[in-house]
């Protein structure tokens, strides 16, 4: 069976696609065929954080015209066999992706055995965002701890219980996920950023990943390399505690307080 | 006595900002909400009862819960097959 996930957030900016690919190439380590695609049509952006923009050839849009097949669009990911990413059309039609042409693409990635589709979800609430939304069996939804990424992922929330597959037919909805980045444990220690807690308690939703805040993951994207494959970033050490998560193992947070100051943070602490 | 005055000037902004967002939050979904609780079950007991006199397709209802000033419109429409499938 192929699990839908998609990744949302409603605010734009707040690491929707770091986070598509991270989880994507984290998944794919476990040895599980993932496909991630790209549904910001008109501002493709997956394909350079995952390195692949000089190998685009056809897109998302080409394969739902039916200018090229599938697995001509798929772009297979040099690291790891098992991981294909189907990259955003640069057109500036918003009418280019349709519910019907989504669906076949979604079948078809199912009938070639694919075990995980991440629909990267552009930001906002329009068009894309919807159909990004529209078959998922779960979404992460990815915040801010700050008031306006709360606020519309709140928004993201209600669009989930309403306008998605799940939710009209009444088979149990999406299953929703936390995942809060840019974290500062040592901000939130000092009162200034709300904590997991808080923001936890305001969505009502699990968490299944805190990622903190960290320079790793502009150089990971200036490198083209998400930063899940930095083994010695604690970025990448949060994104694979969450993709275990999101596989079905309980793991305890990490990296959410301040490191203690002293040998052991300097040995363990960054 | 100056010290603890320090301290107590404002609350943490993370405070605040918790505070805020759980106000606009509860008024924004009680503001939306209603819709996406029952209706997925009406729709399904909905369509058992037409499915017990048509054979039509689970896809074929559509509800849709409008909200205008002081009023809701419960919207729902059945697409019935064609004679052939016709009734069970």
């Amino acid at each position: 069976m192929t699990e839908i996930i998609v990744v949302t957030s409603g605010k734009g900016g707040v690491g929707k696609t770091t986070t598509a690919a991270s989880i994507a190439c984290g998944i794919a380590r476990r040895g599980k065929r993932v496909a991630v695609i790209d549904f910001d049509i008109g501002l493709r952006n997956l394909d350079l954080i995952m390195g692949c923009e000089r190998r685009v050839v056809y897109d998302f849009v080409n394969v739902i015209h039916g200018d090229c097949t599938l697995k001509q669009a798929l772009i297979r990911d040099k690291r790891l066999e098992n991981l294909s990413v189907l990259a955003a059309s640069q057109t500036r039609d918003k009418d280019a992706l349709t519910a019907e042409g989504v669906q076949r693409v979604l079948d078809e990635l199912a009938a070639e055995g694919f075990d995980y589709v991440l629909c990267d979800s552009p930001a906002g609430i329009e068009k894309g965002a919807h159909l990004a939304m529209y078959f998922a069996d779960r979404a992460i939804v990815v915040v801010n701890p700050e008031v306006s990424s709360v606020r519309d992922s709140d928004r993201i929330l209600g669009l989930l219980a309403s306008k998605t597959l799940r939710a009209e037919k009444g088979n149990g909805g999406v299953r929703e996920h936390l995942l809060l980045t840019r974290y500062s444990p040592r901000r939130v220690a000092s009162g200034e950023m709300m904590s997991v807690g808080d923001v936890k308690e305001i969505l009502g939703l699990d968490v299944v990943g805190v990622i903190p805040e960290s320079t790793d993951v502009l150089s990971a994207s200036n490198a083209g390399t998400p930063v899940i494959l930095n083994d010695d970033s604690i970025v990448s050490h949060a994104y694979q505690d969450a993709v275990a998560r999101l596989l079905g193992e309980t793991l305890p947070l990490r990296f959410t307080e301040e490191p203690r100051k002293g040998i052991f943070a300097r040995l363990f602490g960054s | 006595m100056r010290l603890i005055d320090l301290f107590r000037r404002a609350p943490p902004s993370a405070q605040v900002a918790k505070e805020r967002l759980r106000i606009i939050v509860a008024q924004e979904r009680s503001a939306r909400g209603g819709g996406p609780d029952y209706l997925p079950l009406l729709r399904r007991e909905l369509l058992a009862v037409v499915h017990k006199y048509v054979n039509v397709d689970p896809d074929a209802i559509h509800i849709n819960l409008d909200r205008a000033e002081g009023h809701e419109v419960l919207e729902l429409s059945v697409a019935l097959p064609t004679r052939a499938a016709g009734p069970r």
